[in-house]
């Protein structure tokens, strides 16, 4: 199973967990099985088109799944998945 | 060397205030010269802009400009270190000024006292060499972003978020952009802002020092950049990971065939109203489902029948709470609409009245009629009502 990793301001939708071991042989499906486990994390990670926000960059290992296979890219036991949402605090 | 860095030199005072630079052989005379001529933009004076300020300017950064038009007020004082108890009140760009021209006479500090823009952007960051982000909204994220591409400046960009930073340095030499990491911003009201999510207060020195060693790095012109990576850092775990970042060829400002080729307006970009353009029609059609706390107040002490709900966290509730209220939590708040009678009158509040207002949207599309955000939230109710209660 891969690792995902969960941001600060997701973790309020995982239960306060930061990180989740979720099945899937792909990317796409880890975070369609951590979404069915987490409703309420379902419309922050995808779009009304089922499609990942753009605003929320998904990593595999240190790499953005988008110059992977996107979706398709595949998964691994001991892969790493992280989700990367973008801040903006600073400067208030 | 440029004639610029040839051209500067070092007074006897300053060779001996900067003699643990001078002996380092990858700075030396050379590398000091090098950031006396540097100019650096600091965007913002708080959080990040404290760290930035009082480190690059005891480095011997030549020229620091800063823009901000805030105030200093008791709640920054908790984190943005180059203001003081005695600066509440005062403009946060004279108090960093007067701090940074104490820790060293020798640097030039310029004060842009304005809001960035979209018609003042250009033409403020022309006359810089670096770009450092320090600001904490993404309207002003993409601006600065797309200005330092169109001008082709680095952007030595640093984030925060509660016990989490992101650092980079964007649009360096052709390198990817803000753009190409995040092509879109999120809509608003999804990711909190610090005022409204918190900041562990240490979390911007980390961060505010990592961009402040990259700037020094990059005048100097040695080590490897943060260039293609996104540093994270979680305090909790205390740990750094890095990620890769690709210049996306698509990039609307900075790919292969931009179509952003001018500033734009960033507040409609982020789907958020401009705080200096406030849209009149829509504030009065706020203002109908709004009740102000002394006529909230005056319900409770006459006994009237009607239901006060607090949609806060209970840790916030733990700080300040109004007798009466009931708490129920704006995340877990669809889950009991069932236990309110829909024709009964409602009032809601939060902290400050935005979390509120999102839930009295939800009470009036699940059909509920006499729903009312109570004005200014539990600030607005110490304010006018009892000053007991302590504002956070």
């Amino acid at each position: 199973m891969a690792k995902v990793l969960i941001p600060t301001p997701l973790r309020q939708f995982t239960g306060k967990q930061d990180a989740v071991a979720v099945p899937g042989a792909t990317v796409g499906e880890v975070l369609t099985a951590l979404t069915a486990q987490f409703p309420d994390l379902r419309k922050q990670i995808f779009n009304d088109e089922g499609k990942v926000r753009s605003f929320v960059n998904v990593y595999l290992n240190d790499e953005d799944v988008r110059y992977l296979g996107k979706d398709a890219t595949a998964a691994k036991d001991g892969d790493t998945i992280s989700l990367v949402p973008s801040i903006a605090g600073g400067r208030a | 060397m440029t004639t610029a860095v040839q051209e500067t030199t070092l007074s006897n005072e300053e060779i001996l205030r900067y003699s643990r630079h001078l002996i380092i052989p990858e700075v030396g005379m050379e590398g000091q010269q090098k950031l006396k001529a540097a100019k650096v933009l600091l965007i913002g004076a708080g959080g990040l802009g404290a760290p930035l300020g009082l480190y690059l300017t005891a480095a011997g950064v030549g020229r620091i400009g800063m823009v901000d038009f805030d105030v200093v007020d008791s709640t920054n004082l908790q984190r943005q270190v180059i203001h003081s108890t005695a600066d509440v009140g005062r403009k946060k760009l004279d108090s960093a000024a007067d701090k940074m021209r104490a820790i060293n006479p020798n640097v030039t500090v310029v004060k842009h006292e304005t809001a960035l823009t979209s018609e003042n952007a250009l033409d403020i960051l022309k006359d810089y060499d670096y770009v450092v982000d320090g600001t904490d909204n993404f309207p002003t994220r993409y601006l600065v972003n797309d200005a330092c591409v169109l001008l082709g400046k680095p952007n030595v960009y640093g984030s925060i978020f509660r016990f989490e930073g992101q650092a980079t340095v964007f649009a360096y030499e052709g390198g990817p952009c803000y753009r190409c990491l995040y092509p879109e911003p999120p809509p608003p009201g999804l990711v909190p802002s610090c005022a409204e999510g918190g900041v562990l207060g240490i979390l911007p020195g980390t961060i505010g020092l990592i961009q402040a060693t990259e700037t020094v790095k990059l005048i100097l012109g040695i080590g490897e950049p943060l260039v293609g990576r996104l540093l994270l850092y979680d305090a909790l775990g205390m740990r750094f990971r890095e990620l890769k970042l690709r210049k996306n060829p698509e990039c609307p400002v900075c790919g292969e065939h931009p179509t952003i080729t001018k500033l734009i307006d960033y507040h409609q970009f982020c789907g958020v109203p401009n705080p200096r353009k406030p849209a009149p029609a829509e504030e009065s059609k706020v203002n109908e489902g709004e009740i102000d706390v002394t006529e909230v107040k005056r319900k409770l002490d006459s006994g009237e029948d009607f239901v006060l709900i607090d949609v806060r966290e209970p840790h916030e509730y733990r700080i300040a709470s109004i007798p009466g209220a009931k708490l129920i939590p704006l995340g877990e708040f669809p889950k009991h609409l069932g236990e309110f009678d829909p024709e009964a009158d409602i009032v809601i509040h939060c902290k400050s009245g935005m979390r509120s207002a999102k839930a009295c949207g939800i009470m009036r599309s699940a059909g509920f009629k006499r729903v009312r955000n109570m004005k200014g939230g539990i600030l607005a109710w110490s304010d006018q009502v009892d000053p007991s209660v302590p504002k956070y």
